[in-house]
């Protein structure tokens, strides 16, 4: 373990001389980085994945973006010039540029962005729309011309901006979709900063430059080439030149094997991550419809005992609720501690969580547990909780899966527990909570609960635009979710990045989804 | 009584028989320290819950990449599970994979094979040339191609789909070889009288032909054994395999164990062993049951 905390050290200096250098952008060069996973579908509306957000969010533009690092992040235009909310929240007014083209030469106007808001909110049958619950307070989009949107709410709603600056809400061709509503699960077309040139599966995705592409100065880069790779080649691989990066995020170990690997070239970001491990219990089966063996098993997980450890050699590394430790809105302290699943005192939990098996007639329950062949840090969170329920009497069928298939047995809900995720590009209580819903509400939920209660809190945090009073609805839902335990955490990541010290302009941010068009990166070479 | 003295006489002029077992260890040393070791992993894998001293799924942070000690024989990996214990499980996994999908190849090439000699003509050209569209494929990736197209079917905690994987790619070979046998045991006139005495087909082949040729069936069945293990090994080394966090030794060698593999090199060095004693031990049983069982090598 010396050998790893003198490593991290060596991470820190490389860091601490990256981020001193002010530098003159240059032009030109290929960025070649890693994909550890294939993208279940191209579309930005449906897909919920780093996997496409890598190589095919910088084809895109949208309506406002996020700008700057972790520490000094703020909501600035994108495809907007300017943006205005009204003091009662009820209308958003955004002026669009002149000059955004699509890559096919179509100039982007209002009508665009009414399309691809329409489709989000409401999409046509057999679209996927993976985050329509989010948009459901917009009553209309309305176009006075060609250069203004104007969005007309139902009611307030306190996270609306956030949604705005979503790294997914890409802005479609309205003529392509009036064609065919599933025009963008089949081809890219965008106004960002980067054509599309081609993807082979399983291979790689390329790019190049548009000239078209409305900031006149940009992008630097001639193009980009991302190459799906297994998680485990991404080591050698950036060592051996043949990637300059990898934007999801690399375990501590990997980290410091690259830093000794590629000696004064690593450059390495470690920061926070809005994203979590966590489990959801298919409510449509027997026995876990009763929330005594959901509680067994969320009781029975060592959450104090195995970030420590775990932190070490994986992503995973902070406990907490339903939002990222530290946000102003989780819960924290004695009040986390009092739920099912969060003492400290674990052997009391365990006889609990045994007592309450019994109960529940199932003392030695056995569980079909589902799980993503991502390594890192899938693999680890479910080797810690299939030890974790063994202690308790339970055995576990441990199945990984591909990305598509993955979200196939999510959709299709063959599975007892499922290893999923919290995964979003902000803290927000709104976007986090969204796969705790119920299946009416939300297209992401997993879980198949009914419980109205939840939809209830959750309409009522997001329209609150009072802060404490927020507050205070968005922790009772906190408890309420973590007591019926459809779905509860597991461990919150941490996300480290390490690249090619050429790589300029690259921001880190506490997620993997935004901060990846690409715009303002180049290579100093 | 004059009768019984006499056949006592006799009797001792008659050469004694030799115990096969005694004849074969000292014919054939080699192949009995093969099937020393052999003896040894089926032990393992028989009484790994008495033998091991921890679960083999047991975390322990607290142990996390310890060397060999007493406590741990052969270290721990990164979540501090005894790595003894695994690799006595992982007996289990690779000789029921193994012995299950060599079994079910030589067996079903086996009759494949005997068909095809037994009938001849279209039926042996349309089966052979299915042979050799089989053979043409590298095993590991005809393996692959079959586990990713079927994905996982759990049986009693087994894949029934990487047996099938493991095992397709040993049919053609062990086709090949019941074939070769068949045609000559199909001349024999014990066939002629069978099918004069109007024996069906089915029961000349199941009762006379495939028991003629069980010597090169156990030859080939050992031989299979060892690539099969060697084959469930590589798969899950590729995750294609078993899963986390089953106990198995290409499994073991897998995923984060490269990242670990300079700060605990007992992660990956008593996997590896294992994998290459066991191969090692089938191969050597392998070839002096062949050179026992072949008549010419005793001449």
């Amino acid at each position: 373990m010396k050998k790893l905390t003198l490593l991290s050290a060596t991470a820190l200096v490389a860091l601490g001389g990256g981020l001193a250098e002010a530098q003159t952008p240059k032009k030109g060069g290929t960025l070649n980085f890693a994909v550890v996973a294939e993208p279940p579908t191209i579309d930005c509306h449906a897909v919920t994945t780093f996997a496409f957000a890598h190589p095919g969010l910088p084809h895109y533009s949208k309506l406002l973006k996020w700008k700057g690092d972790y520490k000094n992040l703020k909501i600035v235009p994108d495809a907007a010039e300017s943006f205005e909310q009204a003091p009662d929240g009820m209308t958003y007014t955004f002026k669009l540029r002149q000059n955004v083209k699509f890559h096919d030469g179509a100039p982007m106007t209002s009508e665009d962005v009414k399309a691809s808001y329409d489709r989000i909110i409401n999409p046509p049958e057999g679209v996927v729309s993976a985050r329509r619950s989010l948009y459901a307070d917009i009553k209309s989009v309305e176009t006075p011309d060609a250069h203004t949107v104007v969005f007309r709410m139902k009611q307030p709603n306190a996270s609306m901006l956030t949604h705005f600056a979503s790294p997914w809400n890409c802005i479609y061709r309205a003529a392509k979709l009036k064609e065919d509503p599933q025009f963008p699960a089949k081809t890219i077309l965008g106004t960002g900063a980067y054509e599309f040139v081609e993807y082979v599966k399983g291979s790689h995705w390329t790019a190049k430059r548009f000239d078209g592409y409305f900031l006149p100065d940009r992008p630097y880069l001639d193009g980009y080439k991302a190459f799906f790779v297994k998680s485990n080649a991404v080591v050698t691989g950036m060592i051996g030149g043949q990637f300059d990066g990898e934007f999801r995020g690399r375990t501590p170990t990997e980290r410091d094997q690259l830093v000794a690997g590629m000696k004064e070239n690593a450059t390495v970001v470690d920061g926070p991550w809005v994203t979590n491990l966590m489990f959801t219990f298919n409510t449509q089966k027997k026995p876990f419809d009763d929330v005594r063996v959901r509680q067994a098993l969320t009781l029975a997980i060592d959450r104090w005992g195995g970030a420590p450890a775990l932190s070490k050699i994986s992503m995973l590394r902070d406990v907490s609720g339903l939002l990222r430790p530290g946000y102003e809105y989780a819960l924290a302290g004695a009040e986390l501690e009092a739920l099912p699943g969060f003492s400290k005192d674990i052997a009391k939990s365990r006889e609990r969580a045994k007592q309450l098996l019994k109960e529940a007639g199932v003392p030695n329950l056995k569980v079909k547990l589902v799980n993503r062949n991502v390594a890192e840090p899938y693999t680890p969170g479910g080797i810690f909780l299939i030890d974790q329920w063994r202690r308790i009497g339970v055995e576990v069928e441990h199945t990984q899966l591909e990305t598509k298939l993955f979200f196939d047995a999510m959709k299709e809900g063959n599975f007892d527990v499922l290893v999923e995720f919290i995964s979003d590009f902000a803290d927000d209580p709104s976007a986090q909570f969204d796969k705790f819903l119920t299946k009416e509400k939300s297209s992401q939920a997993a879980s198949g609960h009914n419980d109205k209660k939840l939809d209830e809190l959750f309409d009522k945090q997001a329209r609150e635009i009072d802060p404490v009073k927020r507050k205070a609805l968005v922790n009772e839902f906190e408890r309420h979710a973590l007591t019926q335990v459809y779905s509860a955490p597991l461990l919150w990541w941490q996300r480290i990045i390490v690249h090619h010290k050429k790589i300029k302009g690259w921001e880190h941010q506490a997620n993997h989804f935004t901060a990846t068009d690409l715009v303002d990166v180049w290579l100093d070479q | 009584m004059a009768d019984v003295t006499a056949g006592d006489a006799f009797a001792d002029k008659i050469p004694k028989r030799t115990n096969p077992i005694v004849k074969f260890i000292v014919a054939q040393p080699l192949g009995f320290v093969g099937f020393l070791i052999v003896l040894l992993y089926f032990v393992l894998a028989v009484g790994a819950q008495w033998i091991a001293p921890y679960h083999p799924e047991e975390v322990d942070f607290g142990a996390m990449l310890t060397g060999p000690s007493p406590e741990h024989l052969f270290g721990t990996d990164q979540y501090g599970r005894d790595v003894f214990s695994r690799l006595v499980y992982g007996a289990r996994t690779a000789l029921a994979v193994g012995m299950l999908s060599a079994i079910v190849g030589c067996t079903l090439g086996a009759i494949l094979g005997a068909t095809s000699g037994y009938f001849g003509g279209i039926i042996d050209n349309v089966i052979q040339r299915l042979v050799d569209i089989m053979l043409s494929f590298p095993i590991i990736v005809l393996a692959m191609v079959v586990v990713a197209v079927l994905g996982r079917n759990m049986i009693a905690g087994i894949d029934a789909n990487l047996i099938v994987a493991i095992a397709l790619p040993m049919v053609p070979k062990m086709a090949r070889i019941a074939r070769s046998s068949t045609l000559s045991i199909a001349q024999m006139p014990f066939i002629d009288a069978a099918r004069a005495a109007g024996y069906s087909h089915a029961r000349i082949v199941l009762r006379h032909i495939l028991p003629n040729i069980v010597a090169p069936y156990l030859i080939m069945l050992t031989a299979f054994i060892a690539q099969a293990i060697l084959l469930e090994a590589s798969l899950s080394f590729l995750g294609l395999g078993v899963t986390e966090p089953t106990a198995a030794w290409g499994l073991m060698l897998s995923g984060s164990s490269a990242d670990f593999y300079q700060a605990a090199p007992w992660m990956i060095l008593f996997p590896g062993l294992a994998i290459t004693l066991a191969v090692f031990a089938f191969n050597l049983l392998g070839d002096s049951l062949r050179d026992w069982l072949d008549p010419k090598m005793k001449v």
